[in-house]
């Protein structure tokens, strides 16, 4: 008797239990859904309201070029972009195939005829224009991480040579890189002479323009991190007696990485805006080129398609911003950088 | 004085300051034996993290200097390993990577790589930090991190270890823990071993001698007390010991009444 009253009790006493985990549990799910809710639903809603006050009053302001575009319109362009693509992209094939064709037949005529295959020649589209833009920007952006990573490590350990091109960087660090464009363009035809030439001029004047803008961030950033290196951990690598390269490469560059990084993205931030600008003023081909198209063009579907256009200049830039961050997650010993 | 295995010689130190020199520690004898603990006892800035960085190397003295088995000592070096107070580990590599850059650094020549891998092992066993070799600093809590750290001194198997208040930054209870470690390692490697503390009962504890320091500017040794308590000691029995309270007391006196006592 006595024991069953104990198997019942225990019994009862596992089903109290068993529920109070259940509910303990659906109440871990609920929080989770509930923070879930907030991360999505918070932005949604900031979202919805700037649509509102966008559209509203869009459509209070009257230009030459007809009422300023609502999100309707916007959307509209964006989906007739892709659609004009897509139909580029279809009569490119077209051609292709009509190429194909006539040198096959040309071929089983005469096996030895001479063949030629010409590249279509068709307008970029809105995504070829995007495509130029991230190649441009990135290559620029390459190549002034190339430079001014070292030049940041070999600042931040000497302090002589810190001294001595300091005031170099200060004077340069606050000029506009669209100063330099008409220069770099310049010296670009005048040096760059070549018959076949690999990269086009307009492609390497933006390259370098953007070039010209990512070296200071980079540079200052790397050589701060280097030189405020924590003083306790230059103390255990002289205790260690750690020999110059083992320093430099264990110690100094592992622990000026966070920096090094804040100073990439700031410079891959600020060479994304330049370059959109570059374009605009040198006619070369991208983004920017197709918002100074646009508006020259001046059709009643202009602002609406230089909208696409900026929202995609957005997107894209916070898109390189991610990479970045990832890029730096996959690198860096510290995991806790984020967007912000 | 079975041997004078660490000698500081009238060891003065001036740093300069916009307002001309600042003497930080003026006249600063004391010899250590092979395998003595000695703790470094005094008021915050009377420059007991001078004395150990000079001896560590890390700061030159102005006059007078630190002799290690008669070789004068005149850069930092692996046979005076440092423990630093906020346990100085390098946050992008993990316990077993921390002690492996001291120990490659130390025995390249002449351990084999299976040989260093033990080597490694055997000091994080000795800190019971083996079960957490493979985490990052981050990961691990504060006593932990010091373990680590003390594995990375020992690693370098130091003639002297070098401890500037290797336990400040620890609660209560860790820092107990981390004590008891200590007499362990101690009573089996018999380092010879200086520590700074602020902690009385650590160092009466700890010690064959205290070594009390007077106040800067100009500080100097102002009293050394032997504690003369049978190893190995027990804290919790030391408690109710009339000898212990003794020496506790007479630290507790020199740092309340005598400290301000200006050298001669």
């Amino acid at each position: 008797m006595t024991e069953q009253i104990m198997a019942y009790v225990g019994n009862a006493r596992a089903g109290f239990i068993g529920n109070m985990i259940k509910l303990f549990k659906g109440k871990i799910m609920q929080d989770k859904l509930q923070a879930l809710a907030k991360s999505l639903l918070l932005p949604i809603l900031a979202f919805g309201v700037f649509l509102m006050l966008w559209s509203s009053v869009a459509s209070q302001i009257q230009t030459s070029l007809g009422v300023v575009p609502g999100p309707v319109q916007v959307w509209e362009q964006a989906v007739t972009l892709y659609e004009e693509h897509n139909e580029e992209r279809t009569s490119e094939q077209a051609f292709m195939d009509r190429q194909t064709k006539r040198n096959e037949a040309k071929l089983a005529k005469n096996p030895d005829a001479e063949i030629k295959t010409r590249p279509y020649t068709g307008k970029a589209t809105y995504f070829d224009q995007i495509w130029t833009s991230i190649f441009t920007v990135l290559t620029g952006f390459l190549i002034a991480s190339i430079i001014a990573i070292p030049l940041g490590i070999i600042c931040g350990l000497s302090t002589s040579i810190y001294t001595a091109i300091n005031p170099l960087i200060q004077m340069f660090k606050p000029v506009s890189p669209l100063a330099w464009l008409p220069i770099v363009t310049m010296i670009v035809s005048a040096v760059y002479v070549s018959d076949d030439p690999l990269f086009s001029k307009s492609y390497l004047n933006s390259a370098i323009t953007v070039t010209l803008c990512c070296l200071w961030p980079t540079i200052i950033n790397t050589t701060v991190g280097v030189s405020s290196i924590d003083n306790d951990l230059v103390n255990v690598s002289r205790v260690l007696r750690l020999g110059w390269v083992t320093r430099v490469f264990k110690i100094v560059l592992p622990s000026s990485v966070p920096m090094m990084f804040a100073g990439l993205r700031v410079s891959l931030g600020i060479g994304w805006m330049v370059l959109i600008a570059a374009e605009m003023l040198s006619q070369n081909p991208g983004l920017g080129k197709f918002v100074w198209d646009e508006f020259q063009n001046g059709s009643s579907n202009s602002l609406a398609r230089i909208m696409v256009a900026v929202f995609t200049i957005g997107i894209v830039g916070f898109l390189l911003d991610w990479l970045m961050l990832s890029l730096q997650r996959f690198v860096s010993w510290d995991k806790s950088a984020t967007v912000r | 004085m079975k041997n004078e295995h660490l000698l500081l010689s009238k060891v003065t130190i001036d740093f300069p300051t916009d307002n001309g020199p600042y003497r930080a520690l003026d006249d600063v004898n004391l010899s250590i034996a092979e395998g003595e603990f000695v703790s470094l006892i005094g008021h915050s800035g009377c420059g007991k993290s001078t004395v150990l960085n000079i001896v560590a190397g890390l700061h030159q003295a102005t006059s007078g200097g630190v002799l290690l088995d008669g070789r004068e000592v005149d850069e930092p070096g692996p046979e005076r390993a440092v423990v630093f107070q906020n346990h100085s580990l390098l946050p992008w590599l993990t316990a077993y990577g921390n002690v492996e850059l001291a120990v490659k650094q130390v025995f390249a020549r002449t351990k084999s790589k299976a040989e260093m891998d033990e080597w490694i092992r055997h000091n994080l066993e000795l800190v019971h930090m083996e079960h957490a070799m493979d985490k990052r600093p981050s990961e691990i809590s504060g006593g932990m991190k010091q373990r680590v750290g003390i594995a990375r001194a020992l690693a370098m198997e130091p003639k002297v270890l070098l401890m500037d208040e290797p336990f400040g930054a620890l609660d209560a209870l860790t820092r107990a823990h981390m004590q008891e470690s200590l007499m362990e390692i101690q009573n089996e490697l018999r380092n010879t071993v200086i520590m700074i503390t602020h902690d009385v009962d650590e160092a009466v504890l700890l010690s064959d001698r205290i070594v009390m320091m007077t106040n800067g500017p100009a500080a100097t040794i102002g009293e050394i007390l032997s504690i003369d308590l049978e190893r190995p000691r027990d804290r919790l029995a030391l408690a109710d010991d009339p000898q212990y309270n003794h020496y506790r007391a007479e630290v507790l006196k020199f740092l309340h009444d005598r400290h301000n006592k200006v050298a001669a």
